[in-house]
């Protein structure tokens, strides 16, 4: 067990070298950098900018020397000092602006995931060994809406839906009083109150998706033979729901971790833009228009490394549940 | 009876000598192809997502004729005017002629917000097949004619903030939103079966390199990755430009998929009986590839692309949406919504999320026909 960790960890170290090249790469890609859009945004209030000026700020961002030199830089910065560099816009740390925000996602991301598996499992279960009734139909077509309907789609609707009947604006995470109040027990439970919506809207697609293979499997496991034989020897009907095929059918839902947590976070970015959230999505996109690169780029690095640790933990997760995995054999693969 | 022959080729013999066959006889004698189309046929969903497809990919490719003005044609005494139906009855006048009634704004003075208000006292008599706006009918010919036609205001779902039909913008924008899903589905194809293809069949190096980037590519998060690369797309890029570098972008994150199922088939598939004998014929890689294995998962391909362009058409509109895919001018559904992003001009013009209807439409009915085919590519369940 503990090789099979080891080999996967080091698997994943090449892959985090890559992302961040792929990263910054993606960000240098607009023409100029984050001075010339400073210059223009200074030239358009009417304050002259002169030579020395430049240079100066070209210096203190090391924006003049070359790309790989830039992104050592960066990447060194990061590793060894904790430092994600400077945002332009804020004219803060980057880890300052990030902070705060990245829990918040992290935090709402984590709650849709749970919230999905607490909601599509049973509702899978359920549909399956109740295959063909009404409830079935029903969630089959619920399902089809979930994936279909993409999530800020959604988020506009309601939050129209909501304000034209009762005249209060869903936006936002907080009420008006907690907004930029501490941390404290009173503002978490407000953030609970509000936080329902964000997380059924984002959740929504990876639920349904859910559902339908949870139904799936379970399907496939319970004309099995030895469901027939348990029946037949009187296992009552719960017990034996419980102990063999929900275990099995759990199997590729432990698994499904690796493509729900990018999609959930991507999601939620979207999401959070329209409903006007305090987690990352509107700040991206503020950073990815002026390109403040360390800004866009320290995000994008975190978020990417996060799905990546969680595709290891699902992976591990798999191997511990699952024997056939750790020991090269073949596993079922969806 | 000649016992000589086996039952398929007795039947066969018998469908050449135009006899009629019973349907179990058919059934056998059946390609796969044609087993397929009569699975598909069962499932009703897939048959109304047919149906409903080719509504709008038709009104999409005769936009210019079905809508009844020009999509930038701005009607600056009716701004922000709420849907018109067209009228056949009036009261005390019985029926006639289709008309619209005129609209007038007013001003409410308590809350100074701008209401129309119905005037029955003008009427616009609605024409079919009348003349209007002139275009190009498929970029032939310049013509006038569309389909229905008013001097009044004929908003059928109203206008938005410079005066402009929605109805009329919502029908062209689906030529952008509707081929931008077809487009990028031919780059899908391509990079999918080309890198899945290799990577299945040379295996090791290669295959693990190809494995590798994919894994890659699917840890980024896709709406952030589609933020950073519309953002490097300089704003002021001719349409046309835009239009192929968004469906790139959509695409490039898609063919993953694709390339996976490829791979997988193409692993399980080498070291069947029939591969080898063909190798041990003397079948060169390529021929192997093309004339035996191909046809065994043709399918899955088609399923996986029908379920990819909804992807690259929900790509489309969030990336517009956003403002970071395509601009005003061109008019796609996710321009559209960028206008309904503000909750207040949406609180009080909620045509103007109509839209919505027509993209969740979409993306069911694509959804519903990928399920169908998928259902129909085992025709031997």
């Amino acid at each position: 067990m503990l090789s099979f960790v080891g080999r996967r960890i080091l698997q994943i170290i090449p892959l985090l070298v890559a992302i961040s090249i792929i990263v910054f790469v993606i960000i240098q890609l607009p023409p100029g950098d984050y001075l010339t859009t400073y210059i223009q945004q200074l030239e358009m209030t009417g304050t002259e900018v002169s030579e020395a000026q430049i240079q100066l700020l070209k210096n203190q961002y090391h924006l003049d020397k070359p790309l790989y030199q830039q992104y050592f830089y960066w990447i060194t910065n990061i590793l060894f000092r904790g430092n994600f560099g400077l945002s332009f816009i804020y004219n803060r740390p980057v880890s300052e602006v990030i902070g705060e925000r990245m829990a918040l996602t992290i935090t709402i991301s984590l709650m849709t995931l749970i919230f999905t598996w607490l909601v599509a499992v049973p509702i899978g279960i359920f549909s399956a060994t109740h295959q063909y009734s009404v409830w079935d139909y029903f969630f089959t077509f619920l399902g089809f809406i979930g994936v279909s309907v993409p999530g800020f789609l959604i988020a506009l609707v309601i939050v129209y839906a909501i304000f034209s009947k009762t005249g209060v604006a869903i936006t936002g995470l907080f009420s008006p009083e907690y907004v930029t109040a501490p941390w404290g027990l009173p503002k978490i439970l407000d953030m609970l109150k509000h936080v329902w919506l964000p997380i059924i809207i984002i959740g929504l697609s990876g639920t349904a998706g859910l559902i339908r293979t949870v139904r799936g499997m379970m399907l496939d496991e319970l004309g099995k033979q030895y469901v027939i034989t348990a029946r037949a020897k009187g296992v009552p009907e719960k017990r034996l729901l419980f102990k063999y095929p929900i275990r099995v059918a759990v199997n590729p839902i432990i698994s499904t971790i690796g493509w729900l947590l990018p999609s959930i976070i991507s999601g939620e970015s979207l999401v959070s833009i329209v409903l006007n959230i305090q987690t990352m999505g509107p700040v991206l996109m503020k950073a990815l228009l002026s390109q403040d690169m360390y800004l866009a780029g320290s995000f994008l690095l975190i978020t990417s490394t996060l799905t990546v640790i969680g595709t290891l933990i699902s992976d591990i997760l798999l191997a511990w549940l699952d024997p056939r995995i750790r020991f090269g054999g073949v596993a079922e693969e969806t | 009876m000649p016992t000589g022959l086996s039952v398929v080729t007795r039947l066969r013999i018998n469908k050449n000598n135009k006899k009629q066959l019973s349907k179990e006889e058919a059934y056998y004698v059946a390609s796969q192809w044609k087993l397929m189309w009569w699975k598909f046929k069962k499932h009703k969903l897939a048959m109304v997502a047919v149906v409903v497809l080719g509504i709008l990919y038709f009104g999409a490719i005769f936009a210019d004729f079905l809508s009844p003005t020009l999509p930038n044609e701005r009607f600056s005494d009716y701004k922000s005017a709420p849907p018109q139906i067209i009228r056949f009855y009036e009261k005390g006048e019985g029926f006639q002629r289709p008309f619209v009634y005129e609209i007038k704004r007013e001003v409410d003075p308590k809350t100074f917000k701008r209401t129309y208000v119905v005037d029955k006292s003008k009427k616009y008599p609605v024409y079919f097949f009348g003349r209007g706006e002139p275009y190009k009918f498929l970029g032939l010919f310049e013509t006038n004619i569309h389909l229905v036609t008013s001097e009044g205001p004929l908003f059928l779902l109203g206008t938005d903030e410079l005066g402009r039909d929605v109805f009329t913008r919502i029908l062209y924008g689906s030529r952008i939103s509707l081929s931008i899903g077809l487009v990028g589905v031919v780059i899908t194809f391509v990079l999918g079966m080309l890198l899945g293809g290799i990577s299945g069949y040379i295996g090791g190096i290669v295959d693990t390199v190809i494995q590798r980037l994919i894994d890659l590519i699917v840890c980024i998060p896709t709406i952030p990755l589609w933020m950073a690369l519309a953002a490097a797309l300089p704003r002021n890029w001719p349409p046309l430009r835009m239009y192929i570098s968004i469906v790139v972008i959509t695409s490039l994150i898609g063919w993953t998929g694709l390339a996976r199922v490829v791979r997988g088939k193409i692993l399980s598939l080498r070291e069947e009986d029939f591969a080898t004998a063909a190798r041990l014929a003397g079948a060169s890689s390529m021929r192997i590839i093309i004339r035996h294995l191909l046809p065994s998962f043709a399918s899955y391909i088609i399923v996986s692309l029908t379920l990819s362009i909804p992807n690259t058409i929900l790509g489309e509109t969030s990336l517009s949406f956003l403002g970071l895919g395509l601009q005003p001018p061109v008019v796609s559904w996710g321009v559209l919504l960028q206008d309904a992003q503000k909750l207040e001009s949406v609180a009080h013009h909620p045509w103007l999320l109509l839209p919505i209807l027509w993209v969740v439409v979409t993306v069911l009915m694509f959804n519903f026909l990928g399920d169908g085919l998928r259902d129909a590519a085992d025709p031997y369940k």
